[in-house]
């Protein structure tokens, strides 16, 4: 195994069995590698099973067959390196702003005075000062991924995965949210997993962009993303480097969704 | 120009809103003014329609009969003594078969629903349980407990017990997976996940099981003293019943709605107060 690897998924296999008892091959030894601080996005056909390497990954499911190590060890159940920001929204409704973001901390044991303290400067971070009581139903979609960005990176995770988290927002809070992940993640260099169907999003972004093919899924192209850092969203998409970049993932994305 | 147009508008906006806010004033003192109207004639006209004889006061009362048997009890007490004994006795038969059951019916619901294998085998027969008519349970009780407090008690129980497990059992079954999922990874162990996760994702299933399960232990334990015991409302009405005292048993049923609507109130505030969280739906 080549130990400059932070994240090694080794020839995993992963089904999942219906009601029914019926069997769904979902991942057909699959491989794939992260480095460490590397930001990766990973874009495929629907159903492909993108999300499915993120929750191997995380250790909320186990592979069937094949390897999946940090820091080349195999490990058992969630990995507390690991950071996970959900397409839907995950932060708890029954819990106001400040208890959301100082639930990770508490979870692992921090005490009190220390989780809250730590959570105001997460809070003043993700610029959500004035709503440190406010429950989750009382907040725009935006702030509510502001709240579970917050609640992620308190817990300073080496490995952060994200599974389309901005794909239910609308146009401008998605740039702003995206923006917001880039400087973020600047100060907190973690490997990032970021699953996405958005092309343009994986490459602004990204540092490498798997293309997945379809079912059996595997990395069907590496594309190594050398936009200059730090990225401004809103500008970089109009860059020739930009176009051409997309341009050529979606023609092998094209391939493989065949309508 | 403009401006000065915008000034007036806006004290437009503010006079049409004083008679907006007045509207709103009225409507409300007219519904309050037809609910009285409408208890009134209802009322009123069961009063008159007994003292004509289209209705028999003998069977139906009426309900100037009505409120002189309830001044009766409270000013010379019943015949079994004090009629807030017979309030408190009834209440306590309540509450605690209602906190036994409710607590009972919590636990084992989080139980039966984090554990996928119990839940398959056990779900046949909850819905069974719940299928029977288990007031008849009462005289089970009676005959294995006595007349005494526990037979009442243990009726509300059951009353109450399979109201509450089955929406507690439902409410953790419908705990979002995403929740579940974001609070391991961000460090829960599965007691944290069943306490701070589970459990209140629950609560607003489980609360709302708690409106219906009091009015069901309150059944419950006046169904026992009827069917035997030596003290309470149930026995009152068995009392009036006997006696061919219909103003007494609808004298009764009065002093147990309000008992319960009493009741009522408390969850609500409860309810509130744990579930503040909650977006407020109109």
């Amino acid at each position: 195994m080549n130990s400059n690897y932070l994240i090694e998924l080794d020839n995993v296999d992963r089904r999942f069995t219906s009601p029914e008892g019926k069997i769904i091959q979902v991942l057909n030894s699959f491989s794939m590698n992260v480095k460490p601080g590397e930001f990766c996005a990973v874009v495929g056909p629907t159903g492909c099973g993108k999300s499915t390497t993120l929750s191997l990954i995380s250790g909320l499911a186990k592979a069937n067959a094949g390897k999946v190590l940090i820091e080349g060890k195999e490990f058992d159940g969630i990995d507390p390196r690991v950071g996970y920001v959900f397409q839907t929204d995950a932060v708890f409704p029954w819990k106001n702003v400040l208890d959301n973001i100082s639930a990770g901390p508490l979870f692992r044991g921090m005490n009190k005075k220390e989780a809250i303290e730590k959570s105001l400067d997460w809070i003043k971070r993700v610029g959500l000062q004035g709503f440190e009581y406010h429950y989750p139903h009382q907040l725009s979609g935006g702030m509510r991924k502001r709240v579970a960005l917050a609640q992620t990176f308190i817990n300073s995770p080496d490995i952060l995965l994200m599974d389309e988290p901005f794909s239910a927002l609308d146009v401008q809070t998605k740039i702003l949210m995206q923006q917001e992940l880039l400087q973020l993640w600047s100060k907190h260099k973690a490997a990032v997993v970021f699953v996405t169907h958005d092309i343009e999003e994986a490459v602004i972004l990204a540092d490498k962009v798997f293309v997945l093919s379809k079912r059996p899924a595997r990395v069907k192209k590496i594309y190594n993303i050398d936009i200059e850092r730090p990225r401004i969203v809103s500008e970089a998409k109009y860059t020739q480097k930009f176009i051409e970049i997309s341009k050529s993932i979606w023609n092998d994305l094209s391939e493989e969704v065949n309508i | 120009m403009i401006e000065q147009k915008i000034k007036n508008r806006e004290s437009e906006i503010k006079e049409l809103e004083q008679i907006s806010i007045k509207k709103v004033k009225d409507r409300w003192k007219m519904v309050i003014f037809y609910r009285l109207l409408f208890l009134a004639v209802t009322l009123g006209g069961w009063e008159i329609l007994g003292r004509v004889g289209v209705i028999d006061p003998f069977f139906f009362s009426i309900p100037s009969k009505i409120i002189y048997q309830i001044y009766i009890w409270i000013i010379k007490g019943t015949s079994q003594g004090p009629l807030w004994v017979q309030v408190l006795v009834t209440l306590e038969e309540t509450v605690l078969g209602f906190l036994i059951g409710a607590v009972m019916g919590i636990i084992c619901g989080i139980a039966l629903g984090r554990n996928k294998m119990l839940a398959d085998i056990f779900s046949i027969y909850i819905k069974i349980a719940n299928a029977i008519p288990r007031i008849v349970l009462g005289s089970i009780f009676i005959i294995a407990l006595g007349l005494g407090m526990a037979s009442k008690v243990a009726l509300a129980v059951v009353m109450v017990f399979f109201v509450v497990f089955g929406n507690a059992f439902q409410g953790v079954r419908e705990a979002d997976t995403n929740l579940i999922a974001n609070a391991r990874v961000l460090g829960a162990s599965d007691r944290q996940v069943t306490f701070k996760v589970v459990l209140p994702s629950a609560l607003s299933w489980i609360l709302a099981s708690l409106h219906i399960s009091f009015g069901f232990a309150l059944v419950g334990a006046v169904v026992g003293e009827f069917l035997g015991s030596k003290q309470g409302i149930g026995l009152l009405i068995a009392t009036a019943q006997g006696a061919f005292n219909a103003a007494g048993v609808f004298a009764a049923m009065i002093v147990l709605a309000v008992v319960a609507l009493l009741a009522d109130y408390l969850i609500t505030r409860l309810e509130n107060r744990l579930l503040k969280w909650r977006p407020t739906v109109q």
